[in-house]
Formats: structure tokens, sequence, C-alpha cells
């Protein structure tokens, strides 16, 4: 017989005894997450309608392919260079449709639920207030870039197979898409080029996003780009210097630290001038996930205040 | 069980005193009623209780400071703050399964089994709901998490006598037991008055009035006074006139005046227990030191507003 499940807790006032036996702390931030996309189906809805656009209009460029590949005057590296083209774009394409959903989808996150008085919904669960921003900022920051990169792989081998069968279907070979681009180190530097400046590098503007998104009372668009205007400017006038715009522009372009904004060409050549390991230990990714973390934090006790607007 | 316990609780919004220490003891198994006028501090009170705001001295629900210990406060307390909190884009299955998700007392089956009887498809988005059917939806919602506490402030707002009376009789029927504690503000008093163990009058941030049903009927007496017996009642000291129909309705306090007993004032006219209302506008309609103002206006600005 089972003697523990007979334990009275000694106190019904207990706060421990009040707690049900350890629901996992994972369980509630799971959920959180689904509902945030229930709630903001423009996350996966816009990257896939721009990824089957895209496919349209590679279907109509790949009709043409054949004729001018049989251009005899084609270089065969500007052949591969033409090949590869759309592949590249499409994954630029989709980064960039992330990065405004992302955009939108931050400075929304915790007004909407305080203009809609769902806050209150919200707040009579046993969810803490942290484990809310936390779900809200592993949008952004941790599902966005995945997403992103599960989008393109899908897109490009699509790309890939319908323009196969273009090629086939015009009696050339295919072997120059299947061997000759580098499949595996492109995929590779998406990732990487996703989750280092997409997620950890881009994390501080995520961060002051959903901050001021919690604390503004409206106009949360506003609030997040005039003050860092206004800094721009009156620095300018004041000293003449323009190093908070540079800071800002070096951390939008990627920065300096092992990834520029190069790498999102994803070129091969490229790989070999990847650092991860420089850009783990620059100060610049630290000094952006801190701020990311104060910005978080301030949130999260923005959240405990505030009600409905 | 103590419930909450408040001492000398207060809250201020910049000048505005929307809580003047408040004392509150709620034991387990009482249901209780939280009247008053608008910007009264119900809500507040309401809020503070359940975590939602910051407040001076000292509150405990369940144990737990509300304040620091909101989610933990969560599982044993669940509330409804008016109709218009679930989310508009949420699907009726969306919000069972996040509930389901995130609550660890919530028995989805027994939501199931409350949606079963109205009208209300899974596949409904919350925006595509009448008004009362959201409420019905946020009441099977709540009354399927084993919650101690359950805090209702203004649920039946804007809804009809039907679905106002349907409300409170699921509550009493399908949810509450002597385990169960309810505290519920509304304007409809008349909605509650046979629903209620406990009655709180607030006003001013202040609590007014503080007694069970039981002793309210038992002290509280209306007289329909005959015409010719006007001024023997008034000599029993009424602590209220009202007029209808050209007749004078006395209410007697017998705390205030001990040697009351029915029979007496029955000899004066028709007797009856009051109803909340007529107590509410007695105490809080024109009293000295209040704005100057009519009973009746009173009880009509009342009524008005809890349209």
């Amino acid at each position: 017989m089972n003697t523990q499940s007979n334990v009275v807790p000694e106190s019904p006032l207990d706060p421990r005894a009040i707690a049900p036996a350890a629901l996992s702390e994972t369980r509630p931030f799971y959920w959180s997450v689904r509902r945030e996309f229930w709630e903001n189906r423009s996350l996966y809805i816009a990257p896939l309608a721009v990824a089957a656009l895209f496919l349209v209009g590679f279907l109509i460029r790949t009709m043409h392919l054949p004729a001018e590949m049989r251009d005899p005057a084609l270089h065969p590296m500007l052949q591969l260079e033409f090949i590869r083209q759309p592949y590249d774009f499409a994954a630029l394409l989709l980064m960039g449709t992330t990065l405004i959903v992302a955009v939108f989808y931050s400075l929304d996150a915790l007004h909407g639920e305080r203009r809609d008085r769902s806050i209150l919904f919200w707040k009579s669960l046993p969810v803490s207030d942290l484990t809310i921003v936390l779900s809200k900022a592993s949008i952004p920051l941790v599902i966005l870039p995945l997403l992103t990169f599960a989008i393109t792989i899908a897109l490009q081998w699509i790309m890939l197979l319908l323009g196969s069968a273009v090629l086939l279907g015009s009696g050339q070979s295919v072997a120059t898409s299947w061997t000759q681009l580098p499949w595996f180190q492109m995929s590779l530097i998406l990732l990487y080029h996703l989750v280092a400046i997409h997620g950890l590098w881009y994390a501080p503007f995520y961060g002051w996003m959903l901050l001021v998104s919690g604390w503004a009372r409206r106009a949360p668009f506003l609030w997040a780009t005039l003050p860092l205007l206004a800094i721009v400017g009156v620095e300018k006038i004041a000293f003449n210097t323009a190093h908070f715009a540079a800071m800002m522009g070096s951390r939008f372009s990627g920065g300096n630290e092992g990834v520029g904004e190069k790498a999102t060409g994803m070129s091969v050549a490229l790989l070999p001038h990847l650092s991860p390991a420089q850009f783990f230990i620059s100060p610049g990714l630290w000094i952006g996930l801190a701020m990311t973390a104060i910005f978080l934090a301030a949130s999260v006790r923005l959240r405990r205040y505030h009600g409905p607007i | 069980m103590t419930v909450i316990e408040a001492r000398g609780v207060s809250k201020a919004f910049g000048k505005t005193i929307a809580l003047d220490g408040v004392n509150l003891h709620l034991e387990e198994g009482r249901i209780l009623g939280l009247i008053g006028p608008n910007g009264a501090g119900k809500s507040t009170a309401l809020n503070a209780i359940l975590g939602l705001i910051e407040y001076q001295g000292q509150l405990r629900v369940l144990g737990r400071d509300p304040w620091t210990e909101r989610d933990q406060l969560m599982r044993d307390v669940s509330f409804i703050a008016d109709v218009a909190v679930l989310p508009r884009w949420m699907r009726v299955s969306q919000a069972l399964d996040y509930v389901a998700g995130v609550h660890p007392r919530f028995d989805r089956a027994k939501a199931e089994s409350f949606l079963a009887q109205t009208d209300i498809r899974r596949a409904s988005k919350v925006r595509e709901l009448s008004k009362g059917m959201v409420t019905q939806l946020h009441l099977a919602l709540v009354m399927a998490i084993d919650a101690k506490l359950l805090v209702l402030d203004e649920p039946t707002l804007g809804l009809d006598l039907l679905y106002r009376k349907q409300f409170y009789d699921s509550l009493l029927t399908d949810y509450f037991d002597r385990s169960r504690t309810i505290v519920v503000t509304t304007h409809q008093v008349e909605d509650v008055q046979n629903v209620l163990t406990d009655l709180m009058f607030i006003n001013r941030g202040q609590i007014v009035l503080s007694c069970s049903m039981e002793d309210f009927e038992s002290r509280y007496l209306e007289v329909t006074v005959h015409p010719e017996r006007v001024d023997a009642a008034w000599a029993l000291k009424p602590i209220h006139e009202r007029q209808a129909l050209g007749r004078s309705i006395l209410l007697f306090d017998r705390v205030a005046n001990q040697k009351l007993d029915r029979q007496q004032l029955a000899a004066l006219g028709a007797v009856r227990t009051p109803t909340i209302a007529d107590l509410f506008v007695a105490m809080l309609g024109d009293k000295p030191g209040d704005k100057p103002n009519q009973a009746g206006e009173a009880r009509a600005n009342y009524e008005g507003a809890a349209r």
C-alpha cells in the first residue's frame, strides 16, 4: 500500500500542501507559446504565403531557364551562379518577411492583451508573469528563426525538385544543381546566421520592443522608434557626433563580430571566414544579451503592475 | 478555514482613496456579496484580493500574499472579472485546451458537459458568441476548476434576466458546496438576495455594513404603515422612510432599537423583510453628510447605474 498518498498535511494553510503535486513549469510555458500561434497566425501564414508566391515566380523563371542555359557563351561559373541565385534570394526574402513579422509581433505582444482586457483572463490562471513574458520573447528570439529555417529549407527543396523536373522535361542535365551546389553548407550557414544574428544578435531590439509594448498605453511603434531617433538627433546637435546612430547601425547590420551582413549571401566562400568562436566571445553579443535580460526583467515587472488600458 | 483575512487594507490612486483601512474576515463555505455604489472601492478590493494591484496593510488569501504569490494563488482561486475579458480571437476549443494545459485543477470533462447544455459550438470564436454565451463559456471554464475561492466582479453585467437567473442557478446547483467560497460584486442586488450567505456594503472605500443574511433578515424589518398609524410608527425611530402609492414605508433596525418586536410593528401595517436594495438606499442613499439627495432619487440613480 502506498503510504505516501495518505500523508495528511500538517496545516491546510501550508502553501505547499495547497499546491498540487508538481505541475512542471514547462507545461504552462509550452501552452503559452502555442497560444501565441493561435492568436498571431501571421507568424506562420506570412512566411508561408511569401514562400508560395516566390515559388510561382520561380516556376515562371524556370520555364525560361532552359533556353538561357543553352547559351554557349555562358561561362560554367556564371551558369552555377545563375542556378544558385534564386535559392539565396528565397532565403533572403523569407528572412526579411519573418523579420517584419517579428517586429510587429513584439510591438503588440504585451500591448494587445491590455488593450482587449484579456490580460484579466490570463492573470486569472496560474501562470506567472515570467512564464508569459518568456513565452512571448521566445517567439522572435528562438521560434521564428527556427521556423524561417524550416520553411526556407522546405522551399529550397521544392524549388530544386521543380527546377529539376523542368530541366529534365527539356532533356537537359540536372547534375549541376544536384552536385555543384553545396547544399549542406548552405543550410548550415543559413541556420547559423538565423540563430546567431536573428536570434541572439538582434535580441536587444526585440527585448526593447517587448518592453515598450508592455509599457506604452498607446502607439507602441512610435514609443519604440521615436526615442531612438531623438537620441540620434540630440547627440548630433549637442556634440555633432553620431555614436548612437553608428551603434544602432552596426547592431542592425550584424556588426563585425564574425558574421557580417555579407553572410546573408551565404556564399560558400565565406564559410571559412565565419568564426562562431569569435562571435560567441565577442563583448558585443554579451552586452546585447545582458540588455535583453534587463528589458525582459523590466517587462515582467511591468506586467505585474499593469492591468487593462 | 479562513479564506480571506484583511486588516487595514488601503489603496490610493493618486489623491483618490479607493480603499480606506478595510477589515474583512471570510470563512470557507460562504457566499459574500460586496455591494456598493459606483466608485465605492468594490473592484479595488477584489483586485487586491486577486493580486492584481499593490496595497497597504495586511491581506492573506488562503494563507498567501496575493500580490507576491499571484500565480501560486491562482491554482486555488478563480475569477470572472466581467464579461468582456475572454480574448475575442480565441476559439472555444482553444480556451478549453489552454486552461486544461496550464491549470492543474481543471476538469475538462466537466467543462465540456456544462457547454453541452448550451448552444456554444467548439469551433466558434469568442467574438462570434453573444454576450450571454461568452459568460456561459467563462462560467463553464471557471466551474470546472476545483478552486477554493471564486471571485465574481459584476459577472452578469449587461445580461438579460434569463441569463442572469441561469447564471446564479448553475453556480448554486452545480458548483457551490460547503468547501467552496464565493465573493461577488453586483449592482443587480435583487438577483443575489437569495444566493448570498453574507452581505457587505462598501462606500467610499470603507465597509459600512457587514452581516450574515440570517442577521439581515432578523435585524431589518420594513413596514407599510397604515396612514392613521404614521405618527405612532415614527415614534419607534425608523431609520428610513420611502413613499410608494401614497403609503409610507418605514425601515426599522432592530439592533438600533432593541425593544422593537415583530408584533408591535405588525400593528402598524404590513411587515416584511426589506430587500437588499431597500437597505442599501436607506444606508447610503441619503445619509447626513452625504450630498443632499432624496432617497427616491438615490434609488433611481442606483438602479440607473445597475442598467
